[in-house]
């Protein structure tokens, strides 16, 4: 069987969105978490392919948009450092610090590393033994497991070389956050499916609850997101908050115990400044106390200057749903994916990013 | 950056390591954090070079049914369509 092209099938969203015109009664914010979720809609256009009711409203979903320009220029600090080999996944590379970003210093002859997986950096550091390698971890639910897994087979395999600096960071609390602000209008929530894959659909319970506010746990194809638009607007129409697993093809309530595990053994909750939202109360994961001689922050010096964010970016209300990218001064003018200002033009799932790909004419 | 795809297993070598298919793309991924067995033909998620969970196919089946029954009544015209809808079939070939 071919999953992705059933998911993408024309004739199966023309008919959910007839089912959702016949059903929505009122207009309807939603949030999707996760930028990967933003960068479906608009790809797809599925918001115009929507009753105009339906209203999608950005949030902080993702790791790259939310990471505060201190930890950069901690990072740039590490990679800076003589003998060091830094590591770390993807757009990381690209965000500015207070002067300069990963790129830059790599242009600059430092040694960073883009990765495909975490576990590459085993094989590194055999090859490296008189370098120290570090790895720029960040990421949600979905990826701590990656790092956790990494810290298990570098204690296995009783390699001294490797330390994790952690900026993982976790759903539920940014969520907490952002429903108890006031400002907020939101009245459901798209949950992205591969948090739940590793941590459940459990993980959204008692905010379901607190806030009765449905919430879709949603595949990412344009048909998931659909279907999870439906069964919202029939949860509103019912008055019930509700959480709905879309994704039942991998996601279950209580998700992958054995990554949950391999998390717990290794990491625990701790407080995490938040970009555009602020220090979250165990918003963020560090490395436990046992594993101090793997952790890069206990290691090496971490005490920065930073600037601050720059003034003109308005990140920090697109990740709370107050504002749209079109709405920032410098949206596809001074900032683009090109030359990013903020980390939302920086992360390819970001929305700023999402906005200049797929409607910048909008 | 975490966005994950569905993938086949290919072959699985003695390291818990599998060979997989992702849209056409081969590419070298480890098994550790799925306790079911696995065997070749089966789907997983893969995220960063990991697979997080196995995919499975009758719950994807069963939606994918529950689609086309929709899909039917539609043609039937049992659900009414609306005239804009039509206007972006260019959009979903
Ligand atoms: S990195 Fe991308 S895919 Fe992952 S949670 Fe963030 S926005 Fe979603
Ligand atoms: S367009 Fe650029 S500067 Fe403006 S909010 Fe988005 S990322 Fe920030």
């Amino acid at each position: 069987m071919n999953y992705i092209d059933e998911f993408r099938d024309k004739n199966t969203l023309l008919a959910l969105n007839a089912l959702i015109r016949k059903n929505i009664k009122e207009p309807i914010n939603i949030m999707e978490i996760c930028g990967g979720h933003t960068h479906s809609i608009m790809k797809y256009a599925l918001c115009d392919l929507l009753p105009k009711e339906v209203n999608f409203i950005h949030g902080p979903g993702c790791p790259v948009c939310v990471m505060p320009r201190e930890r950069i220029d901690i990072a740039l600090k590490l990679a800076q450092q003589e003998d060091v080999i830094f590591c770390t996944l993807g757009d990381l590379l690209r965000i500015p610090g207070s002067k300069e970003s990963l790129l830059d210093l790599r242009a600059k002859g430092a040694d960073v590393r883009a990765l495909y997986t975490p576990l590459e950096i085993l094989q590194i550091a055999k090859e490296n033994q008189n370098k120290k390698v570090i790895f720029f971890a960040i990421g949600f639910e979905t990826t701590t497991p990656m790092s956790a897994l990494l810290l298990e087979k570098v204690i296995e395999q009783g390699l001294e070389n490797i330390s994790i600096f952690s900026n993982h960071i976790t759903v539920p609390a940014p969520i907490q956050a952002i429903m108890s602000d006031e400002n907020v209008k939101i009245d459901a929530f798209l949950g992205p499916s591969h948090v739940s894959v590793i941590t459940g659909y459990q993980i959204y319970e008692s905010l379901v609850k607190n806030f009765h506010t449905p919430i879709a746990v949603s595949g990412f194809e344009p048909v998931d997101i659909m279907e999870s638009v439906l069964n919202i607007i029939l949860q509103k129409n019912a008055q019930k908050a509700e959480i709905y697993n879309q994704y039942s093809r991998v996601v279950s309530r209580n998700g992958n115990v054995k990554a949950q595990n391999l998390v717990e053994k290794y990491f625990k909750p701790c407080d995490f400044e938040f970009r555009g939202l602020g220090l979250i109360k165990n918003g963020g994961l560090e490395l436990r106390e046992e594993f101090a001689n793997y952790d890069a922050s206990k290691l090496y010096d971490c005490e920065v200057k930073s600037r601050g964010e720059n003034k003109a970016c308005i990140c920090g209300q697109i990740l709370r749903g107050l504002a749209k990218p079109y709405e920032c001064k410098v949206f596809g003018k001074a900032c683009t994916p090109k030359n990013p200002i903020g980390s939302c033009m920086v992360s390819g799932e970001g929305a700023c990013a999402a906005y200049y790909k797929y409607a910048k004419g909008r | 950056m975490c966005l994950s795809i569905p993938s086949k297993i290919l072959e699985i070598d003695e390291f818990n390591n599998a060979l997989v298919d992702t849209l056409g793309v081969k590419r070298k991924v480890n098994l550790d954090l799925i306790s079911e067995p696995l065997k070749q033909g089966d789907f997983v998620l893969i995220h960063v070079g990991v697979a997080m969970e196995k995919i499975d196919e009758e719950a994807a089946l069963l939606s994918i049914k529950t689609y086309q029954e929709i899909v039917d009544k539609m043609q039937n015209g049992e659900i009414e369509t609306h005239e804009g809808d039509m206007g972006l079939n260019e959009l979903y070939r």
